[in-house]
């Protein structure tokens, strides 16, 4: 590892819904321009991990670093403006549909920046071009696209500010392996191209292989194994290779109930 | 055994509603004041305004002036008991403005723009739509909650005045044409029964039931969980609770208004 500051630090993160508890201990970082891909059944807690690091979610213990700074401990404002240098792609795709596409991947230079009109749309086309879409689409509402236009509209308007850091909560889910591979391209272009730091998280192991740097592999609220990309199949941990070759057998069971 | 001890689901049940009452409330402060330290977004204040306010009038309109109707045909018919039926502009206008024009507003904006806001916020919630507005710099209780909140607090007065003004119409109109009042007399006489008092204490109710449908419709929607069946449920305690509120919150404000 490097002397850098890790970009991000979780340590000890822990998490529980009433009675069950979603994060038991997480720990990981993150370096600078490092692409982190966390693997896991449904319901082992991906996106609260990433809802937690975002703010939308407090933990009930732990720490969450970014640039070395415990976020947990700032005050909201502070706090907010730490966690503004996140761009994140949902599930979803969650494009605001009152309106139209072009508004909707300038909507933070608009209402959050301030930025003029003209040259928010300016730069709306320009991202709506890096994701390959027609600038026709940009006077589209979001309905009228199909799933796979959803998400790189969706990640036009996350990448939009150049964000320092990206999430990528299941990019390719419900997509077809084209247009997944077409969105997997387009996450690694676009995060070399932005300089960013981002942690994905999916249960596409194609997809998993194409983005990540680093794998991560959360079970039960920990991560219990972590290691290059090019060594998933190579982990000796019996649960990393039954979830990445997909087996019905062996030590994980499937939870029945979503987190 | 604890839980059919009735006793104990009273008290469990009472804890739940004032646990909901503070959050309710607390919500209702940061809404309300979020925009205060800016930015204040007013585009979406005025395209509420205008859904809420100007889209609501039809229906205001025509409930007020059927209340106007019916109620001078009972008043004119429960006063002529004691021959008293020439005070029916009077108890009909003191009626409307005080009492029947901000509430029957009130209610049917609830339905209306209460369920509309839970429904609208509700969707955007279970479709992380208001998550992804926290990712983009840009606060939700800005953006969403505030501008309706004020909006909503704002129109509802002007749209009480203009149900009283078509409740009293609808009142002279079945005064004149069937029961045979003079209908200048009418008029003239509601002009000077009428205290300034008595409008003024309708559109303040009408502000404080404006506040009250915006939040509750807020509430429910930001708070909203589960998807379709979560939006309904949303949608159904807004109308649900902005109706109780209206209404608990109208006798309380008379009280004080009636005293002075």
């Amino acid at each position: 590892m490097s002397e850098e500051t890790p970009k991000i630090s979780v340590r000890g993160l822990r998490k529980s819904f009433g009675e069950k508890e979603v994060l038991c201990g997480v720990d990981f970082d993150l370096q600078k321009g490092n692409s982190l891909v966390v693997i896991g059944g449904s319901g082992t807690g991906k996106s609260v991990l990433l809802k937690c690091i975002l703010g939308l979610i407090t933990p009930d213990a732990g720490e969450i670093l970014i640039d070395g700074i415990n976020i947990l401990k700032l005050p909201p404002f502070e706090r907010t403006r730490k966690t503004r240098q996140i761009g994140m792609l949902f599930q979803g795709a969650a494009l605001f549909d009152s309106l139209k596409v072009w508004e909707n991947i300038a909507f933070r230079l608009i209402y959050g920046d301030r930025k003029s009109s003209a040259s928010a749309r300016a730069a709306a086309l320009e991202r709506l071009a890096q994701v390959g879409l027609p600038p026709e689409v940009a006077n589209l509402s979001p309905a009228e696209l199909s799933g796979g236009m959803q998400k790189r509209v969706a990640l036009a308007r996350a990448i939009a500010a150049e964000p320092k850091i990206l999430f990528f909560d299941e990019p390719t889910t419900g997509l077809d392996p084209i247009t997944a591979d077409v969105i997997n391209r387009l996450i690694v272009d676009r995060v070399k191209a932005v300089g960013a730091s981002a942690i994905s998280i999916t249960h596409d192991m194609v997809s998993a292989r194409k983005i990540a740097d680093e794998i991560a592999m959360l079970h039960k609220g920990r991560i219990i194994w972590r290691g290059p990309a090019d060594e998933i199949n190579s982990s000796g941990n019996p649960y990393v290779d039954q979830f990445v070759n997909g087996r019905a057998e062996g030590p994980i069971k499937m939870a029945l109930k979503n987190a | 055994m604890e839980t059919l001890n009735p006793a104990a689901q009273f008290g469990r049940a009472a804890i739940a509603l004032l646990a909901e009452i503070g959050a309710i409330s607390l919500f209702a402060l940061r809404g309300a004041f979020a925009w205060v330290s800016g930015p204040f977004y007013t585009r979406e204040f005025i395209s509420a305004a205008i859904r809420i306010g100007f889209n609501s009038l039809p229906v205001v309109g025509l409930t007020a002036v059927f209340t106007g109707a019916a109620l001078a045909l009972n008043i004119y018919d429960g006063s002529a008991r004691f021959n008293a039926e020439t005070f029916l502009p009077q108890i009909l206008a003191v009626s409307i403005v005080r009492e029947l024009g901000p509430g029957f507003a009130a209610l049917m904006v609830a339905g209306r723009s209460s369920s509309g806001m839970a429904a609208e916020l509700g969707a955007m919630r279970v479709s992380d739509q208001i998550d992804a507005m926290s990712t983009l710099a840009v606060d939700p209780f800005k953006f969403l909650i505030s501008p309706r909140i004020l909006a909503t607090t704002i129109m509802l007065p002007f749209i009480v005045l203009v149900a009283d003004l078509i409740g009293i119409l609808g009142g002279w109109a079945v005064a004149v044409y069937a029961l045979g009042f003079e209908g200048a007399t009418y008029i003239r006489n509601i002009d000077s029964f009428l205290t300034t008092e008595d409008v003024t204490s309708g559109l303040i109710k009408a502000g404080v039931f404006g506040f009250l449908i915006s939040v509750m419709g807020c509430y429910y929607g930001y708070k909203s969980r589960g998807g379709a069946q979560g939006v309904g449920g949303a949608t159904r305690s807004a109308v649900v609770a902005s109706a109780v509120a209206i209404l608990a919150s109208n006798y309380i404000m008379t009280s004080l208004f009636v005293d002075f």
